[in-house]
């Protein structure tokens, strides 16, 4: 037997590790809660509470122990359930905030940091059951601090429920006059994955096992630190070189979702392909694209970097792993990516840019802070765009857009932790409160003659 | 089981055996050892095997981390699999 050690590579790793922020950012356990329905709201609340602390009770220790064996950071761990609105849609009640509740509860017992899934599929229409659930949402998000919720409002075969868009305007606007928080645990989607790890979009979809682990990985850090080694070199290298190193990560994450699946005997779903930043220094999308020869991220040229970003991480992911799937790809959520932040303090980069860049990456208009005085048809009317986006271009697009009372540009907003901070971004003027007022939806958009 | 320690510190004397007579100690056998100086920072990468160690995995991280801190080197462990798993295809 021979025992070779190749120190370069260990060391690699290490450096990885230790100075690049590589780590996983999310193991999350989907379950089912589709056995937990019951007329009665109470009775609905314990079934899933007791459900989910049965069912995860081991997460959070598994997790820690994976960390400690591997020496790998694992930031997040967390529990995604089925769309409440289908779990409770027999429940006798017109408000659902007490699941939230429920969920939350469950979540501290099991030591999870966030539960993601008070969710609602509306694609197409409203369920009587869709519709209290969203109308349950500022109550909800502002009642508990770990729930989670995601709407769906429109999707590539269905179109966009345009009532679904008018109604999460002024909810979200609703939300934000309790406390920012609630919106930035809110987020709007269209083509919403099943599958998805991440929060605060995760749900655990119809189709998915009972129970199943996601893994979701990260290292903006790593691919920044390799493409400093390739500065002034062509295109086809920096693609090569991101392909690589999203390989190496995620081999890390498919190791550790086998393993927390085998532990923990649950099966493994995917693991999401994703570079999903921190406000730390040295963890940010923007600064790839900078490596990549822009001045600033937001600047002409990022949409074309980004897209490039995208399609090679999700290249070199896809032969690391047995099965990929949630969101996969670059996430740009502003407040959380310190590049971001710095970009759009100073003005380069815009909400017109960042919805440019929704089209070629992995998700949409992310964690972005607006004024206050924001009205609820602009918030629609944002929503509708992005959403015509995902609609047209079969891509998961999403919003999380924060109305942060009494502030307005120039200001900035604080989250805390991963969360991160936020300039207050202006959004155009111009009212579009006649073409949210239409409603109905738009159609499906068609799939032959594709220009 | 099989597992890397590595340690990391400014060079001095004596760094290898006290290691591994930490090792020596848990009953972990080394099966191989690289080591490299980066300008005057001294690293180095042991192979070893846990078969025969009694402590979990936690506690013998916690114990060479521990020990490690008291010479004022930085010392960790982690299994194998995650450098294969990174590096091999």
């Amino acid at each position: 037997m021979s025992y070779l050690l190749n120190s370069s590579e260990i060391l690699q790793t290490i450096q990885m590790i230790n100075q690049q922020h590589l780590d996983v950012r999310t193991i999350t356990m989907g379950i089912s809660l589709l056995d937990c329905t019951d007329t009665d709201m109470d009775a609905c609340c314990r079934k899933i509470y007791d459900k989910i602390c049965r069912c995860a009770g081991n997460l959070v220790k598994t997790g820690c122990d994976i960390e400690n064996e591997f020496g790998i950071p694992i930031v997040n761990k967390r529990i995604s359930v089925t769309p409440i609105a289908l779990v409770a849609a027999s429940c006798a009640a017109a408000d659902y905030s007490p699941i939230a509740r429920a969920l939350d509860r469950a979540a501290k017992e099991t030591g999870v940091n966030f539960i993601g899934g008070f969710s609602a599929l509306a694609q197409k229409g409203f369920t009587d059951s869709d519709l209290r659930l969203i109308r349950s949402l500022p109550e909800a998000l502002s009642s508990t601090d770990l729930v989670c919720a995601s709407v769906n409002v429109g999707s590539t075969r269905a179109g966009i429920n345009m009532d679904a868009v008018a109604l999460m305007g002024k909810i979200i606007k609703e939300t934000s006059e309790r406390g920012y928080m609630g919106c930035a645990k809110l987020v709007v989607f269209a083509n919403a994955v099943e599958d998805n790890p991440f929060m605060a979009g995760a749900f655990h979809g119809v189709g998915e096992p009972e129970t199943v682990i996601n893994v979701g990985v990260s290292g903006p850090g790593v691919v920044a630190h390799a493409l400093r080694e390739c500065r002034g070199q062509s295109f086809d290298v920096v693609a090569e070189t991101i392909k690589r190193t999203a390989f190496k990560i995620t081999r890390m994450g498919e190791l550790v979702a086998q393993e927390a699946s085998r532990r923990l005997g649950v099966p493994f779903g995917v693991v999401d392909l994703s570079l999903a930043p921190t406000p730390a220094v040295g963890d940010s999308v923007a600064e790839i694209l900078e490596i990549m020869g822009l001045e600033r991220c937001g600047g002409h040229g990022t949409t074309a970097a980004l897209a490039l970003l995208n399609d090679a991480v999700k290249k070199g992911g896809v032969m690391a792993s047995s099965h990929v799937g949630g969101l996969s790809g670059a996430f740009i959520p502003v407040s959380e990516d310190a590049g971001m932040i710095a970009s759009a303090r100073e003005g380069t980069l815009c909400i017109d840019k960042l919805e440019a860049m929704t089209c070629v990456c992995s998700v949409g208009l992310d964690m972005i802070a607006v004024p206050g005085d924001t009205d609820a048809d602009t918030i629609s009317a944002v929503i509708a765009d992005e959403a015509a986006i995902g609609m047209v271009n079969s891509k998961t697009t999403a919003v999380r857009i924060i109305p942060v009372k009494g502030k307005s540009v120039g200001e900035s907003v604080d989250f805390g932790g991963l969360l991160g901070s936020a300039p207050i971004m202006p959004l155009h003027r111009g009212s579009a409160a006649e073409f949210i007022a239409r409603g109905g939806r738009i159609p499906a958009p068609l799939h032959s003659l594709r220009n | 089981m099989k597992a890397i320690v590595s340690v990391f510190a400014k060079d001095s004397k004596g760094i290898i055996a006290y290691i591994t007579a930490l090792l020596a100690e848990k009953e972990i056998n080394v099966l191989d050892i690289s080591q490299t100086l980066l300008q005057e920072y001294f690293a180095m990468i042991m192979l070893v095997d846990l078969t025969d160690c009694g402590l979990s995995f936690t506690e013998l991280s916690s114990f060479l981390g521990q020990k490690g801190r008291e010479r004022g080197l930085d010392v960790h462990i982690q299994r194998q699999d995650i450098f294969d798993a990174m590096h091999k295809v």
